[in-house]
């Protein structure tokens, strides 16, 4: 199981291993990480579950969907070029390590 | 005032309340008091990807059973009474309890189809439970014949995931049309069409007279004459606030547990939250059944006990998935006068939005969640952008944007 780690902007650090194919929000709810909340339980309609990445990690998480996109856009904190919502992101191997920013509230 | 709050009902807004609590003040001592044996779960999965796909209890917690350490948990304990004279609760197991502060977060249930119309028939669910959900997932099998009563959010949900398990539908709306009493004649036809060309059959001021069957329903008879033989039923005619402790207790009820904008009854000790509170909203009294409207009034409810004055004032949202199609809702178009109908950036996507004059009051946004979250940001900024730039599609919304900040 990759071993995912997620930084809050309080300073919490958690992390957790995901099985694969669990998508990043639910696991995150599931380990309790600050900021991440998933209001809509993973359907694209609240974006409270943004995350970010440094840039190798981004590229390897390749680009968000077009409504997740859109949903970025105009997202209540500030968008970064590697934001996506964690609930499109689902656990696999190549994952193992990866680390990811939880901005804190607009 | 910090003793020992004790929070009835154990859902959305439950957990948004205990989180609030602690934040505030790590030591408080809090009771959760819920009548399901489950930790607080997600209900909105229940009609959607629940009934197409296998239901985990794990994936539907809102938060893992670590987060409630040092919660006095006390689930599958119904409430019998509230006992405001003595600050004290008496559960149906006969324990009392007794509390400083009181948080109600009693949700609400699905209205039931009644007795006399076949409503106790084996086959004829209600859908608001994770039980209630297992057990209808259990009917779904492909070829059987659903009939659905009620064309709101709900009933086409069900209707969605019945027809991509391989059931046959039929679908029931006593009223003018579908969504009526939520959405614009607009957004119906979009969704009356889409159900259509997906193989479902809706009858619009159409309603049941009966269902029949031995000890199963059988057979449903329809306002207009014609039967129909069915294999099983799910009645979705809406929601209704389990307000019934409250009014044993002689707090207000009217449609839910009035309370004012910052979630309080008259019992200063006494708040209430989520579906089953009925609250004051631009001059109106409303009640939501929503993830949006449990979470935040969880959390007012929670800042105001501990002394606060925060005042609910929501731009309410909400959603549905029905097969590939994503409706994002926000605001409250009820009274809208006009409508404009804005295309998306994409063929499947457009969306819909609602004025009252010059007053936008809600945006429908099907598959264009772009659309939606300008929406939510100008619904939020109370500011209104001309009818005529949102229908002119070659303007960019995010130009009717106000400055950030």
């Amino acid at each position: 199981m990759p071993q995912i780690t997620w930084l809050s902007a309080d300073g919490t650090e958690t992390s957790a291993d995901v099985a694969t194919g669990t998508n990043l929000m639910e696991a995150a709810v599931a380990a309790g990480v600050r900021g991440i909340h998933g209001d809509c339980g993973g359907a694209l309609a609240c974006a409270t579950c943004h995350v970010a990445t440094d840039l190798a990690w981004a590229e390897r998480l390749g680009s968000p969907g077009i409504m997740e996109d859109e949903m970025l856009d105009m997202i209540d904190g500030e968008r970064t070029p590697t934001s996506r919502l964690s609930c499109q992101i689902l656990a696999r191997a190549e994952l193992d390590g990866l680390v990811l920013d939880v901005p804190g509230p607009a | 005032m910090d003793g020992r709050v004790v929070i009835i009902g154990a859902g959305q807004a439950a957990v948004s309340c205990i989180a609030a609590l602690r934040s505030a003040d790590a030591t408080r001592p809090i009771v959760l008091v819920g009548d399901e044996e489950h930790l607080p779960y997600r209900r909105p999965p229940l009609s959607k990807s629940c009934l197409a796909e296998e239901i985990s209890i794990e994936n539907l917690l809102i938060r893992p059973a670590s987060w409630y350490d040092g919660v006095d948990l006390r689930l599958g304990a119904g409430v019998e009474e509230i006992s405001r004279r003595e600050g004290r609760l008496v559960l149906r197991n006969g324990e009392q309890l007794a509390y400083d502060q009181l948080v109600l977060c009693l949700g609400s249930r699905a209205r039931p189809l009644g007795r006399e119309a076949g409503g106790d028939l084996a086959g004829v669910h209600t859908l608001r439970s994770l039980t209630d959900a297992a057990r209808l997932q259990a009917e779904f099998r492909p070829g059987r014949r659903l009939l659905v009563v009620g064309g709101g959010y709900l009933g086409l949900e069900v209707a969605a995931a019945a027809r991509s398990r391989g059931l046959s539908v039929l679908l029931l709306e006593a009223g003018a049309r579908i969504l009526g009493r939520v959405a614009s004649a607009t957004t119906a036809e979009h969704f009356r069409t889409m159900h259509a060309a997906r193989g479902v059959e809706i009858r619009e001021a159409t309603g049941l007279d009966a269902l029949s069957g031995a000890e199963r329903v059988q057979r449903a008879i329809l306002s207009d004459g014609s039967e129909h033989e069915v294999d099983l039923v799910v009645i979705g005619i809406g929601g209704l606030a389990n307000a019934e402790l409250a009014a044993h207790a002689s707090l207000e009820t009217a449609n839910g547990i009035v309370v004012d904008a910052g979630c309080r009854t008259a019992d200063p000790n006494i708040l209430a939250a989520g579906d089953c509170a009925s609250f004051p909203l631009g001059g109106r009294t409303v009640r939501l059944e929503s993830v949006q409207n449990a979470s935040d009034q969880g959390e007012i409810a929670a800042s105001n006990l501990s002394g606060g004055q925060r005042a609910y004032a929501p731009v309410p949202w909400f959603w549905s998935d029905q097969y590939d199609t994503k409706l994002q809702i926000v605001g409250i178009g009820h009274d809208h006068d006009s409508i404009v109908v804005r295309p998306g950036q994409r063929g499947d996507a457009k969306s819909i939005w609602y004025f009252r004059g010059e007053e936008l009051l809600a945006v429908d946004a099907i598959n264009d969640p772009s659309s939606y979250m300008i929406g939510r940001r100008l619904l939020a900024a109370g500011v209104s952008p001309a009818r005529r730039d949102v229908a002119n599609a070659d303007l960019p919304l995010s130009a009717m944007l106000p400055p950030r900040g």
